[in-house]
């Protein structure tokens, strides 16, 4: 039998946000190479039920790849070792046999643990309830090209709003910032015909709301853009900041 | 609170401070690179001391230097409230990071490259601008070189006495000669220079003024937003070569040519 290997885990757990919490290690033996991580977790977590054990929490949906819920600090990088890729998409392959791997919740004041490996990312909602939206009625289906866009402008806007709201920005960050998530909201709605009423009230609104929140302050290390499963690209923070300085220094609009 | 006040007490309103500050700096560098090339003259400093007199006697220069400190502290003074409020932002750490793997050294450790700066800047102005400005032992040099024949320059130290010297520069109309007594500053930055761990000092610090720069120029425009598939090439060779290599590089120049040709 090939492609099956054995594996030393060392998982943070943590009862709830109040507790202290410390490092659990397990072994995890005879796990497939073609195993997703979150798949590998599922069998320890089999067998930690079957012995009476608490499991392994951990946030997980669609496994996909698309849903932004799972999340997990793998050997020093949020999703693990490989680029673009969300934890759910990170094979087993990807390890070594033997390897001892340590699994770690993201780690920010504004992403409060809430048990074992899941954390609370409202903060991300509460940002985007403050201004990622568009107000008006969308009424019925426009005519196609109706409202013209340029090329550029909506392969940019589409990449920006690839965004799946993981964290991994500010999991990776060293300053905890979540400047790359709000830049890619920022960014899809200030590029489009449609997103212009609100331009620059939602701007000011987001990085108000981002700072409430506890995040820390961009340093341009480009962590963020790397580490980004669906490689959001540093450009968004640059476009975030000249909205931001747009408004604030030369509009009317201003937040309340 | 108003609109401005608002604006530079937010995150972003903080990194233009740090962005517009450090491009201030990054100014001020050429600038200070561009006279201290004097030094490299054969002249035994006349044009190096008459420049020395020049830079902290006329009044714009005084009014744009102590602009220059404000910048350099408020620069710093930025830099430790955001990092106080980053580390804010992550009370626990991780216990295994691997920050190499997603981003440059230099860009993760802006802050103890800045400190190794500060610290450099403390010295190097206690050393040459406090002793140039305080210290009453300093001596003078006298230059004295007809108009026939301006190359060639007769230089008299003038040591410390009980006489105090005063800075001139005249043409004499008699004896047609130009003769320019000065502050010698730059027998002090020669003997300086010959101590073999000061001149280790300086080049350290110019490799950590270099690492700072080479993230922090690009950064600086990424910040204000300056950020075009067609300008960021040119401003990452500006940042790389220019402010991250040529100009400490040059700067470092400075004590080892004195250490090693003086």
């Amino acid at each position: 039998m090939s492609g099956h290997m054995n594996l030393t885990l060392k998982v943070w757990r943590q009862k709830s946000p109040q507790d202290k919490g410390g490092f659990v290690t397990y072994k995890a033996d005879g796990i497939s190479e073609d195993m997703s991580f979150l798949e590998m977790l599922d069998v320890v977590n089999e067998g930690l039920i079957k012995k009476g054990d608490d499991p392994i929490h951990f946030d997980h949906d669609c496994r996909e790849g698309i849903c932004g819920m799972c999340s997990l600090y793998i050997n020093g990088r949020p999703h693990g070792p490989k680029r673009a890729v969300t934890t759910c998409q990170l094979h087993m392959r990807s390890f070594k046999d033997g390897e001892t791997i340590t699994i770690e919740p993201w780690r920010a004041a504004a992403f409060p643990v809430i048990k074992d490996l899941s954390t609370n990312r409202a903060a991300f909602e509460r940002i985007q309830q403050a201004g990622g939206y568009v107000s008006v009625n969308t009424g019925g289906v426009p005519d196609a090209n109706e409202i013209p866009i340029p090329k550029v402008i909506a392969d940019e806007a589409f990449n920006s709003a690839t965004c799946i709201q993981c964290g991994a920005c500010v999991a990776a960050c060293k300053n905890s910032s979540a400047m790359l998530f709000v830049s890619a909201k920022v960014s899809q709605l200030a590029l489009l015909p449609q997103g212009q009423q609100e331009r620059y009230r939602r701007v000011q609104a987001m990085v108000a709301q981002m700072d409430a929140e506890g995040f820390g302050n961009c340093t341009n290390t480009g962590a963020c853009e790397a580490e980004c499963p669906k490689e959001i690209s540093l450009t968004n923070i640059a476009r975030m900041n000249r909205e931001y300085f747009t408004a604030k220094f030369f509009k009317e609009e201003e937040i309340h | 609170m108003g609109n401005f006040s608002k604006t530079f007490s937010s995150s972003l309103g903080k990194k233009l401070i740090m962005s517009l500050t450090g491009l201030f700096i990054c100014l001020f560098l050429v600038v200070h690179l561009i006279g201290n090339l004097q030094l490299f003259k054969d002249d035994s400093g006349q044009a190096f001391n008459s420049y020395a007199y020049f830079m902290t006697h006329f009044t714009p220069i005084k009014v744009i230097s102590y602009i220059n400190y404000a910048i350099i502290l408020g620069h710093a003074i930025y830099a430790l409230i955001l990092t106080i409020s980053n580390r804010k932002a992550r009370p626990i750490g991780y216990a295994v990071y691997n920050g190499s793997a997603n981003s440059p050294w230099n860009s993760r450790n802006m802050g103890i490259l800045g400190t190794i700066i500060l610290i450099f800047l403390i010295i190097h102005m206690k050393d040459f601008l406090w002793e140039y400005h305080n210290n009453t032992s300093l001596p003078y040099a006298r230059y004295e070189a007809s108009l026939a024949d301006p190359q060639n320059v007769k230089v008299t130290p003038l040591a410390v006495t009980d006489k105090e010297y005063s800075h001139v520069d005249y043409v004499d109309p008699q004896s047609q000669t130009h003769i320019t007594v000065a502050k010698d500053l730059y027998k002090l930055v020669r003997d300086s220079f010959k101590i073999w761990w000061y001149v280790a000092l300086y080049v350290v610090s110019m490799v950590a003024i270099g690492f700072h720069l080479i993230h922090g120029f690009r950064s600086a425009f990424q910040t204000v937003g300056w950020d075009h598939k067609k300008l960021v090439p040119i401003i990452r060779f500006l940042g790389v070569w220019i402010f991250g290599i040529i100009i400490p590089a040059a700067f470092a120049a400075i004590p080892l040519y004195f250490f090693f040709c003086k």
